[in-house]
C-alpha cells in the first residue's frame, strides 16, 4: 500500500532570508529608494492642486474637501501595494535568480509572504512621507480617518496582494514577456472601481462590474466618510468578503501556473 | 545476504515532450551514494533537462525521478536541503555583495554557523578579498567560483554541476576540479556533472552516461568506453557518438 503523506511546512526564518535579500537590494540603490516616493509626490501635488481649483469653483467640492487627494492616496496604497510585491518578484527574473530559489528549500508560501512583507516595506517608504507633504502643502491629514483608515489600507492592500500573487503566476509560466502586465494590471482597476467618482456615475450593466471588485468598495466609503461623515463598516465588510475570494483565487491560479510552468520547463529560462 | 545500497539518484524511462520537441526520450539510470558521473551530449542532447527534472524544475512527461529516494518534484521539499546545483542558466543578484548572496542562501538552507562557512567556503575558493564586491562587479571565473561556494553552502549530499568551469582560465578551472574531488572525498556525495570538458570529465568521473537526441546512447567507465571505441581519449569516444560512428564492442571483449 502506498501512503501519501501531506504536511505544510513554513519557515519564517526563509521569509526572514527573502526580506533580508530584498532590503539589501533596496538599500544599495538609490535611484530604487526616490523612485517609491517620487511617483506619490508628483499624484499628490497634481490632485491637490486640482482639488484646490475645484473646491473654489463648486459648492459640492468644496464641501468634500479632500476627496480627490484623498482618493489619489489610496490608489497608491493600492497600484503601489501591487508594485512593490511585483517589483520584488521580478527583481529575482532580471538576476536570473529563480532557479536559485526554485532549487533552494524555499516554499512558494514563503516566497509570497517575503514579497508581501516586501510590498508594505516598500509601501511604506513611499506613502508615509507623502501623507505629511499632503497635510503640509493641502492641510489633508489621513491619519485623521483613524480607524476607517486601517479598514480602507487592509482591504486595499489584501487586493493588491492577490493581483500581485496572479501577476507572477503569469510571470512564472510565461517568463518576462508578461512583465507589461505587472506595471499595467492594476490601471483596469482605475475606472471600474471608480477612485475620483461615485459608482452611479458608471451605466447600470458596468455597475455590477465595479460591485464586484473590492476596492470599489473602499472608495465608495471615502467618499461616504469625507462627504458625508459617516463611515461605512457594511461597505468594509463586504470588500473584505471579496477580498478573500480574490485572494484564494490569486493563489490557486499561482499554483496553477507554478504547476504548467514545471511542465512547461520555463523556470530555467525566466525569458520569453 | 547482500543488501545493495540504494541509489542517490534513480531514473527510471524518463521522457520529456515539448509542443514540438522530444527533449528526453526513454532514459534510465542510476547513481550510487558518493560516486562521481558526468553527463555528456552535443547542445540539445537532454542534459540540461535531465538536469532539470532531477532537481524538480521541470516535470517529467513519463516516467520517475527519485533522489535519495524522494519522487521529484512531488516530494521535492523531503530533498532539497540536502541537495544543491550550479548552473549557467541561473545568476546571483548582480548588486549584491558576495557575502550578502551567500548569507541570504546560508539563511534559506539554514547552514548553521553562517559567518563560518561563508569565510571556508570563501577561504577554499580563494573569494575571501571579493567578499565584499557586488556580485555583479566580479568576472566570469569568480563568479563561476561564487555560484560554485553557493552550491556547496549546505554541504549537500547530491551536487548537480551543469558546465561547472566553462568559463575558467585553466589554471582556476584545474584549482575547482581539485576542490571537487576533495568535497567528495570528505563528504562521501552524490556528484553529477554535465560538461563539454572531456579532460574534467576523464578526471573527475568514474562512470559517464552520454547523450544524444534524447536518448542515453552509453553508459560506462571512462576506461571501458575508450576500449569500447578503439580510442584513446572520451574526446574522441564523444565524437564518435556525436557523429554516429559505429563502436567497436568486439574490442570490449
Amino acid at each position: 500500500m502506498i501512503r501519501t503523506t501531506v504536511h505544510f511546512e513554513f519557515s519564517l526564518n526563509r521569509v526572514a532570508a527573502m526580506v533580508r535579500r530584498y532590503w539589501y537590494l533596496l538599500i544599495s540603490s538609490w535611484p530604487r529608494l526616490l523612485d517609491l516616493i517620487y511617483w506619490p509626490t508628483v499624484q499628490m501635488l497634481m490632485w491637490g492642486f486640482l482639488q484646490t481649483y475645484v473646491s473654489s469653483n463648486s459648492g459640492y467640492f468644496a464641501n468634500a474637501a479632500g476627496v480627490f487627494i484623498g482618493a489619489v492616496l489610496l490608489w497608491d496604497i493600492l497600484f503601489r501595494g501591487q508594485l512593490g510585491f511585483s517589483i520584488s518578484f521580478l527583481e529575482e527574473m532580471w538576476a536570473r535568480n529563480l532557479g536559485n530559489l526554485m532549487m533552494s528549500p524555499l516554499r512558494p508560501a514563503e516566497f509570497i509572504s517575503a514579497l508581501m512583507v516586501m510590498s508594505i516595506v516598500r509601501l511604506s517608504i513611499g506613502m508615509i512621507p507623502v501623507t505629511f507633504l499632503a497635510i503640509a502643502f493641502f492641510g489633508f491629514n489621513l491619519w485623521s480617518m483613524g480607524l476607517a483608515l486601517v479598514a480602507f489600507f487592509v482591504n486595499l492592500i489584501l487586493t493588491s496582494w492577490a493581483i500581485g500573487i496572479f501577476v507572477a503566476g503569469l510571470l512564472l509560466r510565461n517568463g518576462l514577456g508578461a512583465e507589461s502586465m505587472a506595471w499595467t494590471i492594476m490601471f483596469l482597476f482605475l475606472p471600474l472601481t471608480c477612485v475620483y467618482y461615485p459608482v452611479a456615475v458608471l451605466p447600470h450593466w458596468l455597475q455590477y462590474v465595479a460591485w464586484s471588485l473590492p476596492p470599489t468598495y473602499v472608495f465608495e466609503g471615502m467618499r461616504a466618510l469625507l462627504i458625508d461623515r459617516v463611515f461605512r463598516a457594511d461597505l468594509m465588510l463586504e470588500a473584505l468578503a471579496f477580498n478573500v475570494v480574490l485572494f484564494a483565487a490569486a493563489v490557486f491560479a499561482f499554483l496553477k501556473l507554478l504547476a504548467s510552468a514545471r511542465t512547461q520547463g520555463t523556470l530555467l529560462q525566466g525569458a520569453d | 545476504m547482500d543488501v545493495k545500497p540504494a541509489p542517490a539518484i534513480a531514473v527510471d524511462n524518463l521522457v520529456k515532450r515539448y509542443k514540438t520537441a522530444t527533449a528526453v526520450d526513454g532514459i534510465s539510470f542510476q547513481l550510487a551514494a558518493g560516486t562521481v558521473t558526468g553527463l555528456l551530449g552535443g547542445n540539445g542532447a537532454g542534459k540540461t533537462t535531465t538536469i532539470a527534472m532531477i532537481m524538480g524544475l521541470v516535470t517529467p512527461t513519463a516516467g520517475t525521478v527519485a533522489v535519495l529516494g524522494a519522487h521529484m518534484p512531488r516530494q521535492r521539499y523531503r530533498v532539497l536541503h540536502r541537495m544543491n546545483f550550479e548552473s549557467p542558466y541561473v545568476d546571483m543578484p548582480m548588486r549584491l555583495t558576495v557575502r550578502q548572496n551567500l548569507s541570504v542562501f546560508a539563511q534559506l538552507y539554514a547552514v548553521p554557523d553562517e559567518a563560518g562557512r561563508i569565510a571556508s567556503l570563501a577561504a577554499d575558493l580563494d573569494l575571501t578579498e571579493f567578499l565584499d564586491r557586488p556580485a555583479g562587479k566580479l568576472s566570469a571565473g569568480q563568479k563561476t567560483r561564487v555560484s560554485l561556494a553557493k552550491s556547496l553552502l549546505n554541504k549537500p549530499d547530491v551536487l548537480l554541476l551543469d558546465e561547472p568551469t566553462a568559463s575558467l582560465d585553466p589554471d582556476t578551472a584545474d584549482w575547482v576540479r581539485t576542490h571537487l574531488e576533495r568535497y567528495r572525498a570528505e563528504t562521501g556525495a552524490t556528484i553529477l556533472l554535465a560538461s563539454h570538458n572531456m579532460n574534467e570529465v576523464e578526471r573527475l568521473c568514474e562512470r559517464v552516461i552520454i547523450m544524444k537526441k534524447g536518448r542515453v546512447e552509453d553508459d560506462d567507465t571512462p576506461a571501458r568506453l575508450l576500449a569500447r571505441y578503439s580510442r584513446e581519449t572520451l574526446e574522441d569516444v564523444f565524437l564518435d557518438v556525436a557523429r554516429g560512428r559505429d563502436r567497436q564492442d568486439e574490442v570490449a571483449g
